[in-house]
């Protein structure tokens, strides 16, 4: 089994909301380094299991590991057993994880988002923290907003913190949930530039969004889910000009 | 006419009546205070995750006990139920009786105002903290509660002017706050009119100094907000509250 050597590896993973069945049988593999972007029609599950692997939702079975280790929970006689709140702290602080509506802490300037967490979190001190968060900012281009709320900031510049917000945690992946749909169509180039830098730079992600030009540069495996399933994956010019499957095709044909 | 001016200035800052107005104060204060603590617990109880719902039940109970009696009631009953019932071997002598049943019975208001505070805050913003790998108490204490006091102070500053004259009623059980001290005077002179005037004032001047420090401490909380336009000075601003609370 690749899940030894993998960074995420997701393995059957179902999750119901009541009786409605989000995730039925979701497995895959992220290695180090990849960018996989999922794509589908919304109520597909792809936010859910976003949310899965870094355990904001629990999962109904099915196993997730981050380079090996389960995400969640520990196997006590092959039944899975919730880890304790600290344990599971612990583990989302190597998963960075970037929303849909930003989420940048209201009440703190821009780089206090940023030093937030590895202040309190990781307990780095003040000072090296201000100076990791400010090359941060500079490098999402916000060096001269380090000082303003977020009430002061574009759509896109409050993403554009947000990705630094997770990036100061230093993880070893990176979960995006529609990070562009609800910017204004002006505000979407800049944050897919960084987005996109990041994944050159070699970063492990895992990036739901509707932004086919995104998929098609940058993923190195596309994943259409339909139903709480994965109906086909494969390499981005595979997946776009010769999709296999016909609900790809209508999916594509009335996205593109 | 019957009203004697000279009985009016003797007494408006009579020390008995000084030090009633004091007395006031400080079970206002210390009132207050603890019942901002044991509602911030019972609110936290309230909503709590727990696994157990242990806590949601001891916080629900307590508050439908303490807002589902009259306060009068529970300050007699500290004061004069448990003595009873314990055979005279725990006997509280009024002042802090009057603070037990002022805080516990503020404390189950605060719990609900709290709460709605907590739950105003949009759950992104936990959502966020949580996968950043803090745990859920830090959150709390870091992202969700500086953002909730804003929230909370309004409602706050209400139930401190409430607290100033609810503080009254434990006059009942003869503590010499500024009610107490009135009624003594009244009732050795049976100048009626001129005492309960006096009172009156002082409880206005203390509820009016609480309304702008409630103001002030609006105004420190708003980081990263954006400010509702302001109404032009401090009458200006008391209106406005007025008509916001209205």
């Amino acid at each position: 089994m690749n899940a030894q050597n993998a960074m995420v590896y997701v393995e059957d993973v179902h999750k119901k909301f009541g009786h409605l069945e989000v995730l039925r049988g979701i497995t895959l593999e992220v290695q180090k380094g990849q960018t996989i972007v999922i794509i589908g029609p919304s109520g597909s599950g792809k936010s859910t299991l976003l949310r899965c692997i870094n355990h904001l939702e629990k999962v109904d079975s099915g196993r997730i590991y981050l380079e090996g280790h389960l995400v969640g929970y520990k196997e006590v006689n092959g039944r899975l057993v919730e880890l304790p709140p600290k344990a599971v702290a612990r583990q989302r602080a190597e998963i960075g994880m970037v929303f849909q509506r930003f989420n940048l802490f209201s009440h703190m300037t821009a780089l206090e988002n940023v030093i937030e967490a590895p202040i309190h979190v990781r307990g780095v001190p003040k000072k090296q923290a201000i100076e990791e968060g400010l090359s941060l900012l500079s490098k999402v281009g916000l060096a001269d907003k380090a000082n303003s709320y977020p009430s002061q900031l574009s759509g896109g510049q409050q993403q554009r913190v947000a990705i630094a917000r997770a990036l100061a945690m230093h993880p070893k992946v990176m979960l995006f949930d529609e990070p562009t749909s609800a910017l204004d169509p002006e505000l979407v180039g800049e944050v897919l530039t960084v987005m996109e830098n990041l994944a050159y730079e070699g970063m492990t992600m895992i990036v739901v969004t509707h932004e086919m030009g995104f998929a098609r540069e940058v993923a190195d495996e596309v994943v259409f889910m339909d139903h709480g399933v994965i109906l086909e994956q494969g390499k981005p010019e595979d997946i776009f000009s010769n999709p296999q499957h016909e609900r790809t095709r209508t999916f594509l044909r009335a996205i593109l | 006419m019957n009203f004697d001016p000279a009985i009016f200035w003797e007494y408006l800052f009579h020390p008995s009546i000084v030090r009633g107005a004091e007395l006031t104060i400080f079970l206002s204060v210390v009132s207050q205070l603890l019942g901002i603590l044991l509602g911030l617990v019972a609110a936290l109880g309230r909503i709590s995750h727990s696994r157990i719902p242990v806590f949601r039940w001891i916080s629900g109970f307590y508050i439908w006990l303490f807002r589902g009696t009259p306060l009068l009631v529970q300050i007699i009953f500290v004061y004069f139920a448990i003595p009873q019932l314990t055979n005279q071997r725990v006997v509280i002598p009024e002042v802090p009786s009057a603070i037990i049943a002022l805080s516990l019975n503020e404390g189950a208001y605060m719990a609900e105002i709290i709460r709605a505070g907590i739950l105003s805050v949009e759950g992104g913003q936990m959502e966020a903290a949580l996968s950043l790998g803090m745990t859920r108490w830090l959150a709390m204490r870091r992202i969700i509660l500086p953002q909730a006091i804003r929230i909370i102070i309004p409602p706050t500053g209400n139930e401190f002017i409430s607290m100033l004259k609810n503080t009254s009623l434990v006059a009942v059980i003869s503590a010499h706050e500024l009610l107490f001290a009135t009624q003594e005077i009244y009732s050795a002179t049976f100048r009626y009119f001129e005492l309960l005037t006096i009172a009156s004032l002082w409880y206005l001047a203390m509820t009016t100094v609480a309304s702008y420090l409630q103001g002030k401490l609006e105004r420190r909380f708003e980081r990263g907000f954006v400010r509702e336009p302001q109404a032009v000075g401090f009458f200006g601003r008391m209106m406005a509250g007025a008509l916001r609370r209205g």
